[in-house]
């Protein structure tokens, strides 16, 4: 280690051990909040996008509305809504839901899905819009139903179509997790602002935190790299 | 020639050194309005508040004319140091990074925190054994964060909100058996609804508020700390605080 790093290490009263558990505490906080927020989002935009594919207005209807409000609406909003809005509600508290939203994760947790689901809806949707239509000709014209086709062609081609847009949204999503901080998770932000206000050193908590965010970016955008070359492999030219 | 010159500048100098050593007879108070019931105007438009008062008492013990000046709080200190007034009377805690740049008077007031919680809580909330599980809401960065923080770090579940309004929003909800918050803060929020209570006594904390003057101003300041001495003992103070308030902020 570089002489100045172990002697700013020495000096500093801000990186002690409980403030450096406090930021790993963060750090679990905002991966699970990202990550099952993520994977809720994905597993219902898939079947969302389909429905909202369908030329059935009252199919397609709701879904287009569903996705309209929570892309027309801050996720601060939502997050707002929710939070207060779930206590809000007369009797709740004697309810087992109470249980399940009287801590801040699950109220957080529902918002983040909700507004990630739509977002994940329409590029899955775009994708699917845009499949050429000399593919789906082809697989009628090998006799496959709609739903052997959906599986074989439409959403492995739609998939490739989206994966950028969609490694997009996921760092978004990282990003815009910083406001579950005002709802009291003590998410990374949470734990930034925390040893902020302790410590009146807004440079060294912020910074600190900035740089794990970039950290997470990074393993992001290095994961969707090796995605995106696993799925438009048969692009490569040959032999490479 | 030259000997003349150094005599008129120095005869300039000691004249400029007169003029520059007040005798404080003239004094400009910065207030922040408003800020009830520290400072504010009646119905007629009169600035009055338990910090006026007390301004005003000051002024008569020193013997000086005072003028109040009205300033937003985030200019305060830049005010001060740009002579717009010679002292700030508005509720200004005393910080260590503000002592750096301005001269705190012995403090004359502190607002206690208290304890507020929905009318079925039961808990002594001085006793550890009875706050362990409890779930607590504080602001963050308050002097009451670092009391609770210090107190039942570990014991009780710490909330910690960026405003005093989401945190009586989830008192509210049910989400926090109790808060500790600026009692003013709490008086006005929480008790002034149905179903909730203070519970516990009062806690002082911080170092409380004082008067900020300029650095260099230590004759003024050795002024206004007698005076405010002299306004705690004699019972002018009590007799402005009880009009305020009904609990003590004496310090």
């Amino acid at each position: 280690m570089p002489d100045f790093i172990a002697q700013w290490l020495d000096q500093n009263e801000i990186f002690t051990a409980m403030t450096i558990m406090e930021y790993w505490n963060g750090l679990v906080n905002t991966v699970q909040l990202v990550f099952l927020s993520l994977v809720i989002g994905l597993v219902f935009a898939i079947p969302l996008a389909i429905l909202r594919t369908s030329k059935n207005p009252l199919v397609s209807g709701p879904v287009w509305l569903y996705t309209y409000l929570f892309r027309g609406t801050p996720l601060l909003i939502q997050l707002y809504i929710i939070y207060y809005g779930i206590a809000q509600i007369p009797g709740i508290q004697e309810t087992f839901w109470w249980e399940i939203f009287r801590e801040p994760f699950y109220p957080a947790l529902l918002a983040f899905a909700l507004n990630t689901c739509a977002y994940t809806t329409e590029i899955i949707r775009g994708a699917i819009v845009s499949t050429p239509a000399g593919e789906i000709e082809a697989a009628k014209a090998y006799g496959m139903n709609w739903w052997l086709r959906m599986r074989r062609i439409v959403l492995p081609s739609a998939a490739r179509r989206a994966v950028q847009a969609y490694s997009n949204e996921v760092i978004f999503m990282l990003h815009s997790s910083a406001i579950a901080s005002v709802v009291t998770i003590v998410d990374l932000t949470g734990a930034a602002r925390n040893i902020y206000s302790r410590f009146y050193a807004p440079f060294d908590a912020f910074i600190f935190v900035a740089l794990l965010y970039m950290a997470l970016t990074f393993i992001l955008v290095f994961a969707f790299r090796k995605l995106e070359n696993h799925l438009l492999r048969h692009q490569r030219p040959v032999g490479s | 020639m030259k000997k003349l010159i150094v005599a008129a500048s120095c005869a300039l100098a000691m004249a400029a050194g007169t003029v520059q050593a007040k005798d404080w007879k003239e004094i400009r108070l910065a207030f922040d309005v408003p800020y009830e019931p520290f400072e504010y105007r009646d119905e007629n438009g009169e600035l009055t508040g338990f910090e006026v008062e007390l301004a005003e008492a000051m002024c008569e013990e020193l013997k000086a004319e005072c003028e109040f000046v009205i300033q937003a709080w985030d200019g305060m200190i830049p005010g001060l140091l740009a002579r717009k007034y010679d002292a700030i009377f508005s509720s200004m805690s005393i910080t260590e990074e503000r002592a750096e740049r301005v001269l705190f008077s012995e403090p004359y007031y502190i607002t206690p925190g208290g304890w507020f919680a929905r009318d079925g809580f039961s808990a002594d909330v001085t006793s550890k054994e009875e706050m362990e599980g409890k779930v607590i809401g504080v602001q963050r960065g308050t002097t009451m964060d670092n009391y609770v923080t210090e107190e039942f770090g570990g014991i009780a579940t710490i909330k910690r909100y960026t405003t005093a309004e989401d945190m009586v929003l989830d008192l509210e909800g049910q989400r926090l058996d109790v808060v500790f918050v600026d009692y003013p803060v709490g008086e006005q929020t929480i008790l002034s609804q149905e179903g909730f209570k203070e519970v516990g006594k009062p806690v002082k904390l911080g170092q409380g508020v004082a008067v900020a003057m300029r650095k260099r101003d230590t004759d003024l300041a050795n002024k206004v700390n007698a005076a405010l001495k002299k306004l705690k003992n004699d019972g002018t103070y009590d007799a402005i605080m009880q009009k305020y308030f009904n609990y003590d902020i004496k310090i």
